[in-house]
């Protein structure tokens, strides 16, 4: 165990040489190459630990991700590569969604109504870490996928739903409900689930709001979210590894959104919010 | 209790060190480091192994585990493949 924690310091260092690498000309490569082997390290540490009992679906996995991956990388036009990152976001948040269901499902079918992680965690905290791993991933999963359909030209303007700003705190109202009935009956599975579907929805209402040209934003703020939602499934599964990683990542593509915000002279919140604000302007200035 | 704290302050520390690593970056690089930061998010697939890989637990969690392994791995490999030819790119303009 201690091996592990250390093979994840270790590549964390390399994340953050990377990140560090890729902020300048000269250096980007070198520190693209730099992320790329702590993942490695990352991985085959993972690959050791001693609760890792059955490697078949493990290098399945591995293998047709992988697989799908280059041939997704190779194929993409440079004039599009914009979309296929927010697409391969997306993927990333939509694997945290699926871990903690995945977790969830394990320790529920092992404890029942003693929903205590193995993890040393007490209920309640291991039950938040949950929900925020699911939430975020799915708001990420969906979020991205409207961000990906914007940029291919599927739905190129800011698309208006009727009562958005209701519709999305409505929304956001459900969800706060449904995790304090999940936090204090976590033995209710059927809570989770909902809980993730009405995430999922809630990701499509963010991002479709918002027009095609603030995407870019929109793609660095939805990577900073996969990173929070890896880090929270850190929490769920007390692994270091996780948590370091996922929150680098996570405050990082804040900045990075941020700056890309500046280099656009606009501002976060008018990208993100923006959509909801002049919708009754636009609305009017429709022609016919 | 114990183990929550020393999370958090990993986290806490970790989420600083995250904003302080990204200072000034040349707007022809923001896609890039996008595309580079996104391939480690896919850092989930820690997470993915470990509930793949348990042994004892039902066939549903197995399968949910070995979804998120794919899908993780293909934020990987695609997301540091896509990086790598953004940046050649850029050095081919150079020469």
């Amino acid at each position: 165990m201690m091996l592990i924690n250390l093979a994840y310091l270790i590549a964390a260092i390399l994340f953050i040489l990377g990140l560090k690498g890729l902020g300048s000309p000269r250096s980007a490569p070198r520190g693209n190459m730099l992320g790329a082997v702590g993942m490695l390290i990352a991985i085959i540490a993972t690959l050791i630990n001693k609760e890792v009992m059955s490697y078949t679906w493990i290098i399945a996995g591995i293998v047709v991700g992988s697989a799908i991956g280059a041939i997704m990388a190779k194929r993409v036009q440079m004039t599009q590569m914009p979309e296929m990152v927010a697409l391969f976001n997306g993927f990333g948040g939509a694997a945290s969604l699926l871990v903690a269901l995945s977790e969830y499902s394990k320790v529920a079918g092992h404890y029942h109504n003693a929903l205590v992680a193995d993890a040393g965690m007490a209920a309640p905290q291991w039950s938040v870490a949950l929900l925020l791993s699911a939430i975020i991933g799915a708001v990420t999963l969906t979020g991205s996928i409207v961000a990906w359909a914007k940029l291919q030209g599927y739905a190129d303007k800011a698309m208006q739903l009727p009562n958005q700003s209701l519709l999305r705190a409505g929304l956001g109202l459900v969800l706060l409900v449904l995790c304090a009935w999940f936090v204090v009956k976590p033995e209710m599975g059927i809570v989770l689930y909902a809980i993730a579907l009405v995430a999922l929805l809630l990701g499509i209402l963010l991002v479709i709001a918002i027009g095609g040209a603030d995407m870019p934003v929109v793609i660095a703020l939805l990577n900073s979210y996969s990173g929070l939602a890896a880090a929270a499934t850190g929490f769920v599964l007390n692994n270091n590894g996780l948590i370091i990683s996922g929150s680098l990542v996570g405050a990082s593509g804040i900045i990075l959104s941020k700056i890309m915000c500046k280099a656009m002279n606009r501002s976060l919140g008018a990208v993100l919010f923006g959509g909801a604000m002049v919708s009754d302007e636009q609305m009017a200035n429709i022609p016919g | 209790m114990e183990a929550l704290i020393g999370a958090l302050t990993i986290f806490v520390l970790a989420v600083f060190v995250g904003f302080e690593v990204i200072t000034k970056v040349p707007p022809t690089l923001h896609t890039p480091l996008m595309s580079g930061s996104n391939a480690i998010s896919g850092i989930a697939v820690v997470g993915a192994i470990l509930c793949a890989g348990a042994e004892g637990t039902s066939l549903f969690a197995t399968i949910l585990g070995f979804l998120a392994v794919v899908l993780a791995m293909i934020n990987i490999v695609g997301g540091f493949m896509v990086t790598d030819r953004m940046l050649q790119m850029f050095k081919r303009k150079k020469d």
